[in-house]
């Protein structure tokens, strides 16, 4: 059974516009080969059944499921903060963007207004979410093309940024570092905090860039390899429900932060008038490969600039909203020093307790690095949601590697599985 | 739900002008425009949705499955399904939503006639998954679906654990999973 192409409906799906299968079509000589779900090329669990005609891919079926954890019967019984450690395991490469997009949401349900402070935090922690994505994608590109090396220079200065996350949170991988209406905790020592940002951008992160691109950028294999692959059309991406750099490597021109801004991407984010960030969208319009991967290289050094022009201006004050709204829990020394304190601490921990939600239902969405991340929020008015349903990229950018990976080789499949950058944890949830 | 007398957005009128024998609701929250509709008209406006030079929702962004079993507002049917619609050329959001209320038990496998939508995968080819996972997680099947098979849970799975009256913990499938050994593979 585990090698059989269901269902049998009798559809070739876009078989017909690939000219080199149309004359080999049905002429009995194919035969069928299972990729995954075990396998190093497809970095997560995920499994693809292909129908080979030499080493060409006549027809491909994708199979997901193998991490389905059951995250969101889980929101459903865990409160509004518990569930930020569950959505940090979605997508495991850039957890914090995850966290920030979860209590984004939550403040919308709420209509909290989160302080300038937290909002200034959350964007640069976004970025560095984003580099920490991007720069496992490039690197994963050419170390599925075989450029150990590339790989190398692109992972290494992640632990930099797990090292932040170890500073500011206390974990390294899952940071779990928002709460509703504010942060975990205060960042222990500011100064500290700018230093490792500002080394990390620019002493490690611009050379690694600059050496992944003297590597890879101009180089005739990895250009064979990736130009021409894995073609997807504009009017296919926004079909297909394709987001992020996915789509912009297609050149549809989208990116939340432009189009719906939150946080520091809006104007007027701190009520005085203040300019949003400046960056610019990077559009590439070959739609292959190789220009995902151009994207995202940009995408880095665009979030490098959004960085430096927030990391000097962290405005001071509390990151969290005021107490008395009773949303966030106070600090500690509140709590073992006055009576309010305490109460309202009680009031969110005490599993009778929680907060008043309003009962109905919102949708926020953040550009993550994969894209379009949102979270579609039904509440109840107890301090369990009822329902959290995740719009999570990789889903979409993988319902289409069927269609991007037919007609090409065998060996192609892990270029273009590798360009879409796959997180099995919230491709099956 | 807020006052109907409040809600702004322009789709509402477009689609009620379009529309006008069909069983229209709709409501804004938080800024946030749904437009109810019978699952009968729901192709039809769908494609209106995508089609009207005024409306121009290109984007279909996602399909989520809301049980409300013992929700504590009234809804208008059990379960709901809201397709989250997007305008690239205006950045605008939209949601569309059905209600359905199943004819049988709900808590096995069974086919229910009465949780059935028309599938707008012709429209948009990023229907196919979520309406997939839907049928996985809700049971709620999709008419002239190209491909409705369960995507994270395996085809025998006894039941649609997104449903409220789908326990936490499960029904003890993982514990009496049948254990297929040498001799009797």
């Amino acid at each position: 059974m585990p090698y059989t192409l269901t269902p049998d409906t009798g559809i070739t799906p876009n078989a017909d516009n690939i000219d080199y299968i149309k004359d080999h079509i049905d002429t009995g000589d194919r035969w069928v080969l299972n990729f995954g779900p075990q396998h190093p090329a497809t970095h997560t669990t995920l499994r693809l059944v292909l129908e080979l005609d030499g080493e060409r891919i006549a027809r491909c079926t994708p199979h997901i499921g193998y991490l389905h954890s059951g995250f969101e019967k889980l929101a459903e019984h865990l409160d509004y903060n518990q569930y930020v450690t569950i959505v940090s395991r979605m997508n495991y490469l850039s957890p914090i963007s995850n966290n920030i997009c979860w209590h984004g949401g939550v403040e919308k349900l709420f209509g909290i207004e989160i302080t300038n402070r937290c909002k200034v935090l959350r964007t640069i922690m976004a970025e560095l979410g984003r580099i920490q994505d991007h720069l496992l994608c490039v690197g994963a590109a050419a170390l599925d093309l075989g450029a150990f090396t590339g790989f190398l220079y692109a992972f290494n200065p992640r632990e930099k940024i797990h090292d932040i996350l170890d500073y500011i949170s206390g974990q390294r991988f899952h940071p779990d570092w928002t709460r509703v209406g504010g942060i975990m905790k205060e960042i222990p020592d500011e100064e500290v905090f700018k230093r490792m940002v500002k080394n990390f951008l620019h002493a490690d992160l611009e050379q690694a860039i600059q050496d992944l691109e003297n590597l890879v950028n101009r180089n005739r294999i990895f250009m064979d390899r990736t130009q021409g692959v894995g073609i997807l059309t504009h009017d296919e991406a926004i079909d297909f429900g394709a987001t992020g750099p996915i789509a912009r490597g297609s050149g549809v021109k989208r990116d939340l932060r432009k189009d719906e801004p939150y946080l520091c991407y809006a104007d007027n984010w701190d009520g005085e008038g203040a300019e949003a960030v400046k960056f610019s969208v990077p559009i590439c319009h070959d739609g292959d490969v190789y220009a995902r991967f151009l994207v995202r290289l940009e995408e880095l050094k665009q979030s490098i600039s959004i960085i430096d022009q927030l990391i000097d201006n962290i405005p001071q004050g509390s990151a969290d909203v005021f107490v008395d709204e009773k949303i966030t829990k106070p600090n500690k020394n509140e709590v073992y020093g006055s009576i309010e304190g305490l109460i309202q601490h009680f009031e969110l921990i005490m599993t009778n307790r929680g907060w008043d939600a309003p009962i109905g239902e919102t949708y926020l969405a953040h550009e993550t690095a994969n894209g379009e991340l949102g979270y579609y929020t039904v509440a109840d008015g107890t301090k369990c949601s009822w329902r959290v349903k995740t719009r999570p990229p990789s889903f979409y950018n993988f319902s289409m590697a069927a269609k991007l990976i037919e007609g090409h080789m065998l060996a192609d499949i892990v270029a273009v599985i590798g360009s879409l950058n796959i997180v099995a944890g919230e491709l099956d949830r | 739900m807020s006052n109907p007398s409040a809600l702004e957005h322009p789709t509402f009128k477009r689609v009620k002008a379009a529309f006008g024998s069909a069983k229209l609701q709709a409501t804004e929250f938080r800024g946030q425009a749904t437009l109810i509709v019978e699952p009968k008209d729901l192709h039809a406006i769908m494609k209106f949705l995508r089609d009207d030079e005024e409306c121009q929702f290109n984007f279909l962004a996602d399909v989520v499955g809301v049980d409300y079993l013992d929700y504590p507002s009234k809804m208008p049917g059990r379960f709901a399904v809201v397709y989250n619609l997007c305008a690239y050329s205006r950045d605008d959001r939209f949601f569309v939503r059905v209600y359905l209320d199943p004819s049988i038990p709900t808590e096995g496998i069974e086919e229910d006639p009465a949780l059935f939508v028309d599938s707008v995968c012709d429209l948009w080819n990023s229907a196919e998954w979520p309406e997939r996972e839907l049928f996985d997680m809700f049971g709620i099947r999709f008419a002239n679906h190209p491909d409705l098979r369960r995507i994270m849970l395996w085809k025998e799975y006894p039941a649609h654990p997104l449903r409220k009256d789908y326990p936490l913990r499960g029904r003890g499938e993982r514990e009496s999973y049948r254990v297929v050994d040498r001799t009797s593979s």
